[in-house]
């Protein structure tokens, strides 16, 4: 028989539970939900839409009776639990009624908190927790004119901002002289209040409710300096306290929350807890992105697969009022400690303030325009140095040159539901709304596995971001603290390059059964990721798993789309002879290539030829001397060069020959993403090299080095690293820098993200300062290479992967 | 209606694990899978997206990667998972010892 599980509180942080639940582990339990409300899960978040008449009921159920029905899941709508019987394992409902269980999870949420002033039960005063009070508003609001909201925090303006759509005439009251006090410092809380004024809201500020008057019905407020303010609606929104009484009455250990460890186990251990009910390394919650986070720990535990762990969450906020853009996270008070940068610009109504300490982003506010929000806080949660854009971190992630999307002036709000969001898959922001809508997604992955934006290029990620804080409003992000590699793991990828040196880890299965890899056989994600990280780490051992490349590195040719291959030969420096030339012609006809074309890489690319005929063609190219172009791989592609002081008459060093050295040096080297190269001679750059992963601009006296460019979906420009006079050190350099970035990179990061999240800075260390380091950096790749600078196509020709090649079995008629 | 014509095609060796080859035919490639649990399936070699040959894509659990666009196809019934839609044939084929034989009645 199955084990039982019930579940009490049919809110958002349960029932999130059980649909990871049964992601993984469909069948484990009978399960049985008991909810207090009269509804099915629905999205308390959307609370605030629904009350400003932006959305209905209908709009925000998360969760229907038929998806209940569909998994087997027996839920009691309205009947709240009474009771847990932790001995004989059951419990108990208000109307007498009992189930047991063998695990129990409880989901509580939190109570609003009423102030207990005199008057506090008469009719007309409500919380902001549920749709019973949101209905009890709207009817109000249908019959009464004048409402009271005490508490200007988020729920209290929203609260204020939905009865004002609804034509209350309003009045905020608040303890403290400056709004929303816990997630604004007082400048931003003034502009808040400011266009809240505009828009129509009075404030009390600084006032303590002493009495609500009334007969039956709330009439009037009195307040501790005796002034008073007519008042048929008072809503009661300053706080929220978790819900566990419940969990104390039985005995379970409880403090401000119930207590639970990283597994989301109480001191039962079969009963666990999740949602704002709980109390978590002393900590609290009350917004949905921890919960979501806590969610998945607990499904994994109660799947009993036992790996998850649930860390605490770092949060941020946004205030859901149509109109306003507010964003804070961390602590932004700051301290003797901390640095404070402030940008502020009243006539546009713009504010961003960031607290920095160490050079670390530990707070951020911002209101005005908000969209940076989400990349000051991946700054913030991934602790990423910023002293290299200090300068200029205040004005934004420069959009400027993102392809295919045009501008930073496209803000999500403003387009239209045809605008097209990702270019890749052709979703538009239509699309991407009404999955979000009907399918009731939170996070990017979410938007990912459904519209399938942002899932190719990526480079639309942080319009689909936006999209989604616009349309869920609230914290639709729980990305963890540290991005997993993908869902076979919850390793990130630096914890997961130091755990395979650490525990000498030297192949795919290998690594998967020492780290308790969820699935036996992973996914492409991690396998090439894997493939990639083990061929760093042991350059001289590691056996290539060639199942785990992408085609294009597995058969080292390009797929094109109609499932036909590129062969593009290495030119050395972009240099090429007659004879090479008219080999490449020669291969050309008798091959009845369908197209030659000049590559942005400088050489020659032949399009169209059949998988078989890759052997036979390498052969006749390799004889003339043309080794593999690797045009296809996450490896070292081209240096470009111009033709430098051999000819040009501004020309101040031979680049063609340094361009030659550099692609003697690094050809066949595999990195995390493809690596480029370029050599100008001089500072007119003919041959692009600031927009290069390594790129050289010879000078008068020597070589300057530009790291960290790329053209491509998102262009940047190199930093500058250093000088050097000689082309013995532009090799050192060079080496030093492709192996750092090789040992250091995520996968599928180039060299220009990776740059960003390391900084320039560290680079520079490792690079500059440290010699030593830098001679052993340049040995290690050295040592890479002499594995790895082995002519693919030769040994293809020379019959490796044969199965490659030929077909299993021809079949004719 | 038709009985399986089952056609010898090669052993369970000539194919890597997580790995497909190709069985050419006039009227279109099939392609057969081995998975790292050295289960075989045959699938025509022809992604529903666009046609993309899944015959070179990754292959993990019971699924392939498409090369083209990642779409992720069933093996065991040539469907395409959710959120895409769409479903490649299925051929009959079965492992006798280490023999692998194919049949041509596409299901
Ligand atoms: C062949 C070539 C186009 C051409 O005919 O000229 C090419 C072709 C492809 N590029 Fe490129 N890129 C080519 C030069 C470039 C350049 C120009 C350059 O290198 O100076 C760029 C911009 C510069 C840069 O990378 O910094 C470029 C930026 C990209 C990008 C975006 C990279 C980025 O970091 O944003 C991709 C996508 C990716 O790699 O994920 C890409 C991906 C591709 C792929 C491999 C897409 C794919 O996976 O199938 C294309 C294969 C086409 C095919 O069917 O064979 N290609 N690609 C060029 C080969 C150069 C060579 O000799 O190796
Ligand atoms: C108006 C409003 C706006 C919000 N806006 C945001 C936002 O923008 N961003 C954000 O991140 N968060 C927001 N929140 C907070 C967010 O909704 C909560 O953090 C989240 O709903 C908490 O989930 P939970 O499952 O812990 O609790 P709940 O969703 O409250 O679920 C608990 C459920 O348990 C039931 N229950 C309690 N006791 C019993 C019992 N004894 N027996 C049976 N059932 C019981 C309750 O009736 C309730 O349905 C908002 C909340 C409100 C009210
Ligand atoms: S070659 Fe490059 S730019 Fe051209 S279509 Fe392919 S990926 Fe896009
Ligand atoms: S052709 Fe297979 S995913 Fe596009």
């Amino acid at each position: 028989m199955k084990e039982r599980l019930v579940v009490i509180g049919n809110g958002m942080a349960g029932i999130r539970t059980l649909e990871e639940l049964l992601k993984v582990a469909p069948d484990a339990y009978d399960i049985t939900v008991f909810g207090a409300e009269l509804y099915c899960n629905y999205n308390r978040i959307m609370l605030s839409p629904v009350l400003a008449g932006e959305k209905t009921i209908d709009d925000i159920i998360l969760n229907d009776d038929q998806w209940y029905a569909d998994n087997n899941i027996t839920l009691h709508k309205g009947k709240a639990i009474s009771q847990i019987d932790r001995i004989k394992r059951r419990v108990i409902a208000e109307d007498g009624s009992e189930e047991t269980y063998d695990r129990l999870l409880i989901a509580t949420g939190s109570r609003p908190f009423i102030i207990p002033v005199p008057g506090h039960d008469l009719d007309g005063v409500v919380s902001f927790r549920d749709i019973h009070d949101v209905d009890q508003m709207l009817d109000a609001a249908s019959k009464h004119k004048h409402a009271v909201v005490i508490g200007g925090g988020l729920l209290g303006l929203e609260a204020a901002n939905g009865l004002m759509e609804q034509g209350m005439s309003v009045t905020i009251v608040h303890l403290m002289d400056s709004l929303m006090e816990r997630q604004l410092d007082s400048a931003a809380a003034e502009m808040l209040k400011n266009s809240l004024q505009e828009r129509g809201l009075n404030f009390l500020m600084q006032a303590q409710t002493e009495a609500i008057i009334g007969k039956e019905r709330v009439e009037k407020i009195r307040f501790k300096d005796g002034t008073e303010i007519y008042a048929d609606l008072v809503v009661m929104a300053v706080g929220i306290r978790p819900n566990f009484e419940l969990a104390k009455n039985a005995g379970i250990h409880c403090e401000r929350g119930i207590v639970v460890n990283d597994t989301m186990q109480t001191f039962d251990p079969r009963v666990y807890s999740v949602g704002e009910c709980v109390q978590h390394r002393g900590l609290t919650y009350g917004l949905v992105a921890p919960l979501f986070e806590m969610a998945k720990v607990c499904a994994n535990h109660l799947a009993q697969y036992g790996i998850g762990r649930y860390e605490g969450s770092v949060t941020s906020t946004k205030l859901k009022v149509t109109g306003i853009d507010l964003f804070s996270a961390g602590d932004f008070t700051g301290n003797e400690h901390t640095d404070e940068l402030v940008f502020q610009d009243a006539s546009r109504g713009v504010y961003r303030k960031l607290v920095v300490q160490d050079n670390r982003i530990k707070g951020v506010v911002m209101y005005g325009n908000t969209l940076d929000g989400s990349w000051y806080f991946d700054l913030m949660r991934d602790e990423t140095d910023i002293s290299d854009m200090r300068e200029n971190i205040l004005f934004g992630q420069a959009h400027l040159g993102d392809s295919g999307h045009g501008g930073e002036e496209n803000r999500v709000a403003a387009m239209s539901d045809d605008a097209e969001i990702c270019g890749c898959n052709g979703v538009s922001k239509g699309d991407i709304v009404k999955a979000i809508n009907e399918k009731k997604l939170f996070t990017l992955d979410d938007v990912r596995a459904h519209t399938k934006a942002s899932s190719s290029c990526g480079s639309c990620t942080g319009l689909v971001e936006a999209l989604l804080a616009y349309t869920v409003g609230g914290d639709h992000s729980v990305a963890p603290h540290l991005k997993p590699v993908c869902g076979c793991t919850d390793l990130s990828h630096d914890e997961l390059r130091k755990a395979i040196v650490e525990q000498q880890l030297k192949s795919i299965p290998a690594t998967m059964q020492a780290l308790n890899w969820k699935k036996a056989d992973g996914c492409p994600k991690c396998r090439m990721a894997l493939n990639y990280y083990l061929l760093c780490a042991w350059p001289a051992e590691y056996k290539d798993a060639s199942q785990s490349r992408f085609i294009n590195e597995r058969a080292h040719a390009n797929i094109q789309k109609d499932g036909t291959y590129s062969v593009i030969p290495r030119m050395w420096g972009g240099g090429t002879t007659p004879s090479e030339l008219r080999v490449i012609a020669d291969v050309a006809e008798k091959y009845n290539v369908t197209t030659v074309h000049v590559t942005g890489g400088q050489r020659i690319g032949l399009y169209g030829l059949k998988k078989e005929q890759l052997p036979k063609i390498w052969k006749e190219l390799g004889q003339a001397g043309l080794v593999s172009g690797h045009a296809y791989g996450k490896a070292m592609r081209t240096v470009k060069t111009c033709v430098g002081k051999e000819w040009c008459r501004f020309g101040t060093q031979d680049s063609t020959h340094m361009g030659v050295e550099l692609e003697k040096l690094t050809w066949a080297s595999w990195t995390p993403h493809k690596f480029k190269l370029a050599v100008s001679g001089c500072p007119r750059n003919c041959a692009e090299a600031t927009i290069k992963d390594f790129g050289v601009v010879c000078v008068d006296s020597g070589y300057e080095l530009h790291i960290g460019g790329n053209g491509g979906v998102k262009v940047r420009a190199t930093d500058y690293l250093c000088n050097v006079s000689t082309e013995e050190e532009v090799k050192e350099y060079c080496a030093a820098f492709m192996q750092l970035y090789r040992e250091d990179a995520h996968y599928l990061d180039r060299t220009a993200p990776w740059l960003e999240r390391v900084g320039l800075t560290y680079i520079k260390e490792k690079i500059l300062e440290d010699e030593d380091g830098r001679k052993a950096l340049a040995e290690r790749f050295l040592l890479a290479q002499k594995h790895a600078q082995v002519d693919p196509w030769q040994e293809r020709v020379e019959g490796a992967e044969q199965h490659e090649f030929v077909p299993l079995k021809e079949i004719n008629g | 209606m038709m009985t399986d014509n089952w056609i010898e095609i090669g052993t369970i060796n000539d194919i890597p694990r997580q790995g497909a080859r190709v069985v050419r035919r006039k009227e279109g490639d099939i392609a057969v899978f081995r998975t790292n649990e050295d289960k075989i399936f045959a699938l025509r070699d022809k992604c529903p997206h666009k046609g993309g040959p899944l015959s070179q894509g990754l292959v993990h659990d019971n699924k392939v990667t498409c090369p083209l666009h990642n779409w992720n196809i069933s093996l065991d019934t040539g469907l395409a998972v959710a959120p895409d839609e769409g479903c490649a044939a299925r051929y009959p084929i079965k492992l006798e010892g280490e023999k692998i034989f194919l049949s041509l009645v596409a299901k």
